[in-house]
């Protein structure tokens, strides 16, 4: 019904022309959209399919390797029963000094964004390069480290990581930032006002409270996406695999920094061209602990912000 | 944020007491509190200029030394000391670009699913899934890629594709060559993989934001699914669609770790897609460990980079511009 009503008002100037067309017209129109709708669930499948393949992989070739020996082993060469201890801590420590370090500065400048630089030229600049750099390729800013960091001093350091992965979640705690302030009700920053707060203190003690939730899940992406991050490190704290950080002696923690680093990343990459099978063995177990890891972080990032809405 | 520091005790003091009385500690509190949150965004614009200038300062030398021949010479012959781009640069935009072929009607199939066809209790759970997929870290797609896709290539794919589209004239020389596995067919396969959900997700968004009354409207004088998303759908958003699809393009381009694994890493460009190659991330990736401090060859590398960060700010550019919010029209 609906085809001939479509059909005579646009192609066929007569009224009521033959009705066959127009079921033959309908027949079409309808097996296109079928056709459409069989090829979208296929490449929905094929989606679902290749993150299931990944995961699948992942727990065949890396359960089997886990153990509790691999977590507090450190390193070793081929055929010493290493595990990934100072892999698994290096990558905790710079995580966290580098989430520490591009925090503040990202929520800074989210601030802004969100609150100062309303239509201004500046403001406009800093959304545009911070969202250019939400989507850089990582691997420069690992080079940009380097000739920054390392090439002067003449060491590849455990600091330089955290400053090339601070680097990266600046953007992304920026995009969140700003996106969750200005969701804050106009209402609330008025109470404030009229309590005769400054600006300054309305923002932290009223809007950052009330966009907690959107704030920590950003935070929350960010340290999944750092925790994953290879090629920037490569080019920074280079990967270590001797232990460079002793718990029986806190300095340690603090000098390891200025230090080659170990990671998880690092670590798979070293390890899974190896010609040893326990070195690639090893790999996947590290695989499986960073990914399980990283989509654990996402799920509760997203849903701490569904909570909220 | 330091020059705020300095300022605010000279300018304040005056202009304070005659504005708000007794509140003087918000008020300079204000001023820090703005000086700060500017600071960090001046610095923001400082990182990217500071990224552009170190990685030209670093290339100049190999710039200056091969001029613009650089971009076009085709050896990379560490033994001789001459390195030129043009392979590591092909490799980069065709693996890029067979990527998108492959990973945009995917994405478009995802998105048109999630907005238009899925019952609603599907959405959410299949939504995050394909945004998991984009979380995962692209050395495990590298891994991945390596240990389970290149085998399957090898002995599947690749040979099925010599036997049937390898003698179609014409076309046949792109898929001749001994099946390896690895190549830039497989790297650009790993990569269209990787973007799919930056993608879809982008897609997704873009089509929510489609006014219901014009889709209903369409529905309402009879337009089926299809005809609703080609003729009021994608009309609407189109520039947002493509400003998507180069988003995910500025990921394929700058893609290291994956690529690495699979590409098979030559330097030499071949007619075949079977055959290995390399791109700009891989190549700097796998020879920076040779390259030591000053040599000619780090300073290749650098450049390499600068030319890597000229072509993705570009891409990412142009898809900010596509993606920014629709002016509001009366």
């Amino acid at each position: 019904m609906s085809a001939t009503l479509t059909s005579g008002a646009s192609t066929i100037p007569g009224p009521g022309r033959d009705h066959a067309l127009g079921a033959r017209l309908a027949r079409r129109r309808r097996m296109a959209d079928r056709l459409v709708v069989v090829l979208c669930i296929g490449a929905t499948a094929i989606g679902l399919l290749l993150l299931a393949s990944i995961l699948f992989t992942l727990l065949v070739r890396g359960l089997g390797g886990l153990s509790l020996g691999v977590l507090y082993k450190n390193t070793a060469p081929a055929g010493s029963n290493g595990g990934l201890a100072n892999a698994i801590v290096g990558s905790l420590l710079q995580t966290v000094v580098g989430t520490a370090i591009g925090t503040p500065i990202g929520l800074m400048v989210g601030t802004y964004l969100a609150e100062y630089s309303r239509g201004s030229a500046l403001g406009n600049a800093v959304r545009f390069v911070s969202d250019v750099l939400l989507s850089a390729p990582s691997i420069l800013i690992g080079l940009f480290i380097y000739t920054l960091l390392v090439l002067p001093v003449g060491g590849y350091s455990g600091i330089a990581g955290c400053i090339a992965l601070a680097v990266i979640v600046i953007p992304i705690v920026v995009r969140t930032t700003e996106d969750m302030l200005r969701l804050v009700p106009v209402s609330l920053r008025e109470a404030a006002i009229a309590l005769g707060a400054p600006k300054w203190k309305s923002i932290v003690l009223v809007c950052y409270p009330a966009a907690r939730d959107g704030i920590v899940t950003g935070l929350l992406l960010a340290i999944a996406r750092i925790a994953g991050e290879t090629a920037p490190l490569l080019f920074t704290s280079l990967g270590n695999l001797n232990a460079t950080v002793d718990f029986k002696h806190p300095a340690t923690i603090i000098t390891a920094f200025g230090q080659a680093m170990s990671s998880l990343p690092v670590t798979i990459y070293q390890y899974a061209g190896s010609a040893y099978q326990d070195l690639v063995d090893l790999s996947w177990v590290a695989a499986l602990l960073i990914t399980f890891g990283v989509l654990a972080l996402n799920i509760v990032a997203r849903v701490a912000l569904r909570r909220r809405s | 944020m330091s020059h705020s520091l300095s300022a605010t005790p000279q300018t304040q003091p005056p202009a304070q007491p005659a504005q708000r009385h007794g509140t003087s500690s918000g008020a300079f509190g204000d001023k820090v509190f703005a000086g700060f949150a500017r600071g960090s965004g001046i610095l923001v614009l400082a990182l990217l200029g500071a990224i552009i200038v170190m990685l030209f300062v670093g290339g100049l030398k190999a710039f200056s030394t091969f001029g613009l021949g650089f971009l076009t010479d085709a050896d990379w012959d560490p033994v001789q000391e001459i390195y030129g781009a043009a392979v590591p640069i092909y490799g980069t935009l065709v693996t890029a670009v067979l990527a998108l072929i492959v990973s945009v009607p995917l994405a478009f199939g995802i998105a048109f699913f999630l907005t238009e066809m899925a019952p609603n209790w599907m959405r959410r759970p299949i939504g995050t899934a394909i945004e998991l997929l984009a979380a995962v870290p692209s050395i495990i797609f590298g891994m991945w890629g390596f240990f389970v896709i290149v085998p399957f290539m090898a002995e599947t794919v690749q040979p099925w594709m010599i036997d049937t589209l390898g003698d179609v004239p014409g076309l046949g020389v792109l898929f001749s060559g001994a099946p390896f596995g690895t190549g830039i067919l497989t790297a650009a396969l790993i990569l269209a993989v990787m973007i799919i959900p930056f993608i879809a997700a982008t897609m997704r968004d873009v089509f929510l934001t489609v006014p219901p009354m014009f889709k209903e409207s369409a529905y309402g004088i009879g337009c089926t699914r299809w005809e609703v998303m080609r003729s009021i759908v994608l009309p609407y958003t189109r520039s947002s669609v493509v400003g998507g699809i180069m988003l995910g393009l500025g990921r394929a381009l700058g893609e290291t770790m994956a690529v690495t694994f699979v590409i098979g890493n030559t330097n030499r460009i071949s007619a075949s897609l079977f055959a290995p190659g390399n791109t700009i991330a891989s190549l700097v990736a796998l020879e920076f460990p040779e390259a030591p401090a000053g040599s000619l060859k780090l300073s290749s590398l650098l450049a390499l980079g600068f030319i890597l960060f000229v072509i993705s700010f570009i891409v990412l550019a142009i898809s900010r511009l596509l993606l920014r919010p629709r002016a509001v029209k009366a």
